[in-house]
């Protein structure tokens, strides 16, 4: 079953309580996302692992249930 | 270390510039793959590919080596650079053609 986009926001911000996050359902499938995370927690940290930050905080769902989350994040 | 485990190892550090990847350059399987292709290509790097598709044990296993669930992967000598979002922002900024430069690898002029 495909993941509603509410859902992959909270489960980032549960992981990175102080994200702004943006979402858009990219393909209207409920599989295609696109999402645009803005976090402190990215400071000074590498792209790779900004991103694996962010999809340690889909606990698994990232490659599964969620075929394709194109991911944007910034510190600021 | 598991075997599948070695050998991507042993890829990645062997070959300068190396993608997995879903299907081939010339047939990608899937989108994120493809546009990968179509910036190694533009950029000139020469790179070698390996379809995940055709090795359920190299799909997981590169999933499990850079500890990032998504395919396609891109390795700059040894290192992990990044899947499809980091490779595209890599290159609209220049950063790409300047890692493939800093880490001394010869790219084709297009044209």
């Amino acid at each position: 079953m495909p993941m509603q986009a509410a859902d992959i926001e909270r489960m980032i911000k549960d992981a990175l309580p102080d994200a702004k996050v943006e979402i858009r359902d990219l393909a209207g499938d409920g599989d295609h996302y696109a999402a645009t995370v803005i976090s402190s927690a990215f400071r000074g940290l590498p792209k790779v692992k900004q991103h694996q930050l962010v999809y340690a905080a889909l606990k698994g769902n990232m490659g599964g249930v969620l075929h394709a989350l194109a991911l944007t994040t910034s510190p600021e | 270390m598991t075997d599948i485990n070695a050998f991507i190892d042993n890829e990645v550090k062997t070959n300068d510039v190396v993608l997995f990847m879903k299907g081939t350059p010339q047939f990608p399987m899937c989108g994120f793959s493809g546009q990968v292709i179509q910036i190694l290509d533009y950029v000139g790097a020469p790179y070698k590919a390996h379809n995940v598709l055709d090795n359920a044990d190299l799909r997981q296993g590169i999933k499990d080596y850079a500890n990032w669930p998504t395919i396609p992967q891109l390795y700059i000598k040894g290192e992990f650079i990044g899947g499809c979002d980091i490779v595209r922002e890599m290159f609209q900024s220049g950063e790409l053609a300047q890692t493939l430069a800093d880490s001394g690898i010869e790219v084709k002029k297009a044209g």
